[in-house]
């Protein structure tokens, strides 16, 4: 089954664990099991549309899945996906 | 909520926000997520990604950079526990937009930078609905 990766400071609203095994076939599918299993983690993962927020980065073997087929990205039984965040921020509203 | 630190990474991090005037500097902070007591073992300077025109009010660290930094953090037997970077002529505290990126969890150490010269740092972490940042002690201890 596949392996999601949670960042450390996201895992206090995955139960403290650092990888969920997801039983999903693309990355889309990953995030909602991921979301079912710890529904906390909506709020920070996904804005009011329901959209990625923007600083979520999803890593498939290292490789962002942008560059892939995004969020359709087929996930193996072994495969390993990460969420990796891009920080950001500064002084201007 | 008290983030330690000793004061001389804090004297890094305004050294590191100085070198970077009049563009934001950033960074993470490194320790041991499992600690009950937050504190600051390590920090870790990383390039501001931003375009350079608007790095003077922004700054980025790519999810590669984060990459990267989570196995470095590894390697040391650390976690990443927050970031830190500049404000230059602006206040210490976080911004709607500095908001709007925050992660849960994370401490924000913000460097307010006033002509060159960094003048104070505040350390802050984001709500649990994200509305809105809370401050957090910052404990200067050797």
């Amino acid at each position: 089954m596949p392996l999601l990766r949670i960042p450390t400071p996201l895992r206090p609203y995955a139960g403290g664990v650092g990888e969920i095994p997801v039983p999903a076939g693309t990355v889309a599918a990953a995030l909602d099991e991921m979301v079912k299993q710890h529904p906390s983690l909506q709020t920070h993962l996904f804005d009011e549309q329901g959209s990625l927020r923007a600083f979520v980065n999803l890593f498939l073997n290292e490789e962002d899945v942008r560059y892939l087929q995004g969020v359709d990205t087929e996930l193996g039984e072994h495969d390993q996906l990460i969420i990796i965040p891009s920080i950001a921020g500064g002084s201007i509203q | 909520m008290i983030l330690a630190i000793h004061p001389d990474l804090l004297a890094e991090i305004h050294a590191y926000g100085q070198d970077a005037y009049p563009e934001e500097g950033a960074g993470l902070l490194l320790g041991r997520a499992g600690d009950a007591n937050r504190r600051v073992e390590a920090i870790l300077p990383l390039a501001n990604s931003r375009e350079p025109g608007a790095r003077a009010s922004r700054y980025l660290i790519t999810a590669r950079d984060m990459l990267a930094a989570e196995q470095e953090a590894a390697r040391r037997g650390l976690d990443i526990l927050g970031v830190f970077h500049s404000h230059p002529d602006h206040p210490d505290r976080p911004s709607d937009y500095d908001r709007q990126w925050a992660l849960p969890w994370f401490s924000y150490i913000i460097t307010r930078v006033d002509g060159g010269r960094a003048v104070s740092s505040r350390s802050w972490r984001l709500a649990d609905d994200r509305t809105q940042f809370h401050p957090e002690k910052l404990n200067l201890s050797a």
